[in-house]
């Protein structure tokens, strides 16, 4: 028999999360590798509306408030080191952000979310302005007649979702770690504390994994005797042509990309792995977007997408490493953009070093786990 | 340049392109009608501002796109030259242009 | 809202036949079109030409018009001006039809239910990416002869056509008889294609476009011009305007020439128009003889999706007599499918379009294997652009390719190639064909871009009119 590739760590997964903490690892070239599926996969990453958004996260989980905004404050830091390893700019601006809410009734939810959030104990606080329709104006004089008002905050921002996986991925490879894409691990067997990851009639060793694997992490993760409950929310998407900068700060829904092109979303919706568009969700998408900026009213649509979120069972990340099989790490999240930075420059050099770091503690599996919780 | 041959079946038109009277044939397509009035480029890409004309004219490369009684990005060779009607070459990307009664 | 039996998209003479004889079998139809006037693009303005001389378009044009009487006569509800955006099939086995009808400035969004389907939507040229293939003065061959056919409009100055195919030659044949100069045509078909064709001659010999095409290459050869083998093309370009002036080319042995243009002209042949039915979830194919995806289409135009149809060109390339012999097969399945009638009755009916269809096929080898694009003019290099739109080089999509970029999909996301309003319909196959090539990949393995709706460009309030369910509305509310 052929001996197997041998490496330290394998990266399960080559989205955002996977390539991230790829970035994190990457002094560990190519002792280091990142296994991706081929180019037809669920693949949130390239779904994603590219938001770096932190007002309203936490609720009912007070430390992913505090997670949320870790990452928020380290996103400046990783866009300098992506631009400067690899010359790309992924458009980051964290000049702030817009939630609005169309009737007085979603602005009185919104408020009545702020005082449960809030109220917390142990929540980081932060500053949010409650906008009334003459507040929304001001910030942005484009805003529909029957907009109710809304909520700003001032660590909000984004960036562009694709520019930011290419260059992570580009920043990863000029560091020699190993990028094997085109099949899906089938099988992780646990071997004398390493493990054999089975893709195809290929193995490979690897001392430690990580699971990064989205979706995939669900059937993955029982393998080293880890849980992720994880199951498919769709999102849909609609994507405008390009139009002159127009919109200087991203809404919750509605953004405009370095580009020019403008991305409505996101619908949430439980439709397993159907990743087909919905006219009639575009419709409502379409219509609440017209409410919101009716200026957009005969701008072309030229392309809609729909794509599976990865939704944990409390929509909370799950970060952990196996009990039973240590050097086994689960990671999984639906907002890889916001969390991106804390899982390059926080999460993976502690994964690296051989333990989670103790902010992550909070989201560990075993929250799901039957037997833990009996 | 482009002309049109002698001997043609029906009526001729003026339409306008950047504000100058120009002449079609009534059932001509907007992106014909601009190539017949010398136009061989009908905007500069969003992407590097470089010239584009006309190419396919069946509806499929979006290089033909014009601004057409004030809609911008229309296909020329998809619509129908009308008398009166005011075609506009474009500078990259259209403008979100934000309705003043919007915010009353 | 009405199911209508049968929605037929795009009406050239497959869209044509299978709605006339749908219609005539009592199926109730209706045509949508993306055209002000019926007639496809190979017949296109057929019914509105303004050429008062007929002979300049030839006899092969003409007959389009036969196809015309019948339709308007049939009892198909013809609605022209209609651009289809989606086909989706419903958990009911019915389809929903998205799309946008009406005048510009009063252009709205309806949905159309059918229980069958017939993708009429044609060929569409296939990319000719060179150095300079975005100029202004630079047009396909194809749209230079809409322009003729539609508008009687015609290039003046210094004319060069270049590339390969059937269309080549008889667009300068119309020149010719338009009395429209031409400077020069530069043939693309590699030295040795005619010997590597000749094993299917017999076939050709047989076909009804032998004699037909012999005469018209013959006569152009005669009156123009024509450089055979040329290996390379480039535009350059007026350094104010950015127009073409010049073609370069390059002819076996290396020798390089530059030619003044004001207009150049290409085409490099015709591909089928996925984008519904891929959009639908209809199952591609390669063809390797052709390099393009194509539906996967049984004898009868039926897909992978039941019920849903593609007859012509858009089922796979072979000609405006093929396509009207498959869109009448096609109409006889779904007329069996819906119960008009029994299977024998049309095997019976068949008969006859089978053999017709069988007719137009011969010799098509013979011209596949003749006219296959050059692998220079398939497979771009340098800053060439793959994708107009996004203005992607093939240096870059080359580049990603090598480093390990899993597919057209994934070299969407990561370069914003196919991401521009033609969807990818002119950077498509050069993106799989360019991954394949570095990856050494069959392009079959390699696959498509996923599409989806609206393959078509359609207003944003256009789209917020459509029907909004209670379940779509809590998916967005929150």
């Amino acid at each position: 028999m052929m001996s197997a590739r041998e490496f330290d760590v394998a990266i399960v997964g080559g989205g955002l999360v996977g390539a991230a903490l790829a970035f994190g690892m990457r002094e560990l070239g190519p002792r280091l590798a990142v296994l991706d599926e081929g180019d037809v996969a669920h693949r949130a990453s390239h779904g994603n509306f590219g938001l770096i958004w932190v007002q309203g996260k936490g609720l009912r989980l007070a430390p992913y408030g505090s997670w949320t905004q870790h990452s928020a404050r380290a996103w400046p830091l990783l866009a300098t080191m992506l631009r400067e390893l690899t010359g790309t700019d992924v458009a980051l601006r964290q000049g702030g952000g817009l939630h609005l809410c169309l009737t007085p009734d979603e602005l009185e939810r919104r408020a009545q979310h702020f005082v449960e959030l809030f109220g917390q104990d142990g929540f980081e606080r932060y500053e949010v302005e409650f906008l009334d329709r003459a507040g929304v104006a001001r910030r942005l004089p484009a805003v529909g007649a029957d907009v109710a008002g809304g909520t700003w905050c001032a660590l909000d921002g984004d960036c562009n979702p694709l520019r930011l996986l290419s260059a992570l991925h580009d920043a990863v490879g000029r560091e020699g770690v190993v990028r094997i894409a085109g099949a899906a691990v089938d099988r992780i067997e646990p071997e004398n504390g390493a493990f054999l990851l089975h893709r195809g009639r290929s193995v490979m060793r690897a001392g430690r994994v990580v699971l990064a694997a989205g979706l995939g992490n669900a059937r993955l993760a029982p393998m080293v005797g880890l849980v992720a409950p994880v199951v498919p929310n769709q999102g849909q998407v609609i994507v405008l042509e390009r139009v002159q900068p127009f919109l200087p700060f991203p809404l919750e829904t509605i953004r405009q990309t370095d580009e020019g092109t403008v991305l409505l979303g996101d619908a949430q919706a439980d439709r397993g792995l159907d990743e087909a568009t919905d006219p009639a969700v575009l419709a409502a998408i379409a219509q609440r977007a017209l409410r919101a900026l009716p200026a957009l009213r005969d701008a072309r649509v030229s392309r809609a997408w729909a794509a599976l979120r990865v939704m944990s069972p409390d929509g909370f990340p799950i970060y952990g490493q196996s009990r039973t099989h240590p050097g086994a790490y689960v990671v999984t999240c639906h907002s890889g953009v916001t969390l991106a930075a804390a899982h390059a420059l926080t999460l993976a050099p502690a994964i690296r070093d051989g333990a989670l770091p103790a902010m992550v503690a909070p989201f560990s599996s075993e929250r799901f786990d039957v037997r833990a919780a009996a | 340049m482009f002309v049109r041959l002698p001997d043609l079946a029906g009526e001729f038109i003026e339409f306008f392109v950047d504000g100058q009277p120009c002449t079609a044939r009534a059932g001509d397509t907007v992106a014909a009608a601009l190539l017949a009035a010398g136009h061989l480029a009908c905007r500069n890409t969003p992407v590097s501002g470089a010239p584009r004309g006309p190419y396919c004219l069946m509806g499929m490369c979006f290089e033909c796109l014009a601004t057409v009684d004030g809609r911008p990005n229309q296909q020329g060779c998809m619509i129908a030259v009308a008398s009166g009607m005011r075609v506009e070459t474009q500078r990259g990307a259209r403008a979100v242009v934000v309705d003043p009664d919007a915010g009353a | 809202m009405i199911t209508l039996d049968v929605a037929v998209v795009g009406a050239g003479p497959a869209g044509l036949a299978a709605a006339t004889l749908c219609a005539e079998r009592g199926l109730s139809t209706s045509l949508y079109d993306e055209q002000g006037s019926p007639g496809g693009q190979v017949y296109r303005g057929i019914a509105s030409s303004p050429l008062r001389r007929p002979e300049i378009l030839g006899e092969d044009y003409w007959r389009g018009a036969t196809l015309l009487r019948p339709f308007a006569n049939s009892g198909t509800r013809y609605v022209p001006g209609a651009s289809v955006w989606s086909v989706t099939r419903r958990e009911d086995g019915t389809f929903s039809l998205g799309m946008s009808i009406g005048p510009p400035g009063a252009r709205s969004a309806i949905t159309v239910a059918a229980r069958a389907v017939i993708l009429a939507t044609g060929a569409q040229e296939r990319p000719f990416p060179v150095p300079g293939w975005t100029r202004p003065g630079v047009m396909s061959v194809g749209g230079a002869q809409i322009l003729l056919k539609t508008a009687g409009t015609v290039p003046q100055g210094r004319t060069v056509i270049a590339g390969c195919g059937p269309l080549v030659w008889l667009l300068a044949w119309q020149y010719r008889r338009a009395g429209v100069a031409v400077d020069a045509l530069l043939d693309t078909t590699p030295k040795g294609r005619l010997r590597e064709a000749a094993r299917h001659l017999p076939d050709f010999l047989r076909s009804p476009y032998f004699s037909k095409g012999l005469a018209l290459t013959r006569a152009v050869r005669r009156e123009l011009r024509v450089i055979e083998h040329v290996e390379s093309l480039a535009i350059e370009g007026d350094a104010v305007t950015q127009a073409a002036c010049a073609v370069r080319y390059r002819l076996p042995g290396g020798v390089s020439v530059v030619l003044d243009a004001d207009h150049v002209l290409l085409h490099q042949g015709v591909v089928p128009d996925i984008a519904l039915a891929s959009a639908a979830g209809a199952a591609l194919a390669w063809n390797p003889l052709q390099a393009c995806f194509h539906p996967v289409v049984d004898a009868w135009g039926g897909s992978s999706l039941p019920g849903l149809y593609v007859a012509g060109d858009g089922g796979g390339i072979a000609g405006a007599l093929a396509a009207e012999a498959r869109g009448r097969l096609t109409a006889l399945a779904v007329a069996n499918a819906l119960g008009r009638i029994d299977a024998r009755q049309r095997d019976r009916d068949a008969r006859p379009l089978q053999h017709a269809l069988s007719v137009a096929l011969r010799g098509r080898r013979f011209l596949d294997t003749l006219y296959r694009p050059a692998d220079a003019f398939r497979l771009p290099e340098g800053d060439t652009l793959a994708c107009r739109c996004e203005e992607v080089t093939a240096a870059t999509v080359r580049g990603l390719a090598r480093e390990g970029c899993a597919g057209p999909n994934q070299m969407k996301a990561y370069s914003r190639c196919g991401m521009g309003p033609c969807q990818g319909r002119f950077c498509g196959l050069t993106v799989t064909e360019l991954i394949a090539r570095e990856q050494r990949r069959d392009p079959a393995d390699v696959g498509h871009y996923r599409l989806r709706w609206p393959v078509k460009p359609l207003a944003l309030a256009e789209l917020a009119a459509l029907p909004v369910s209670e379940e779509a509305r809590r998916a967005v509310d929150r």
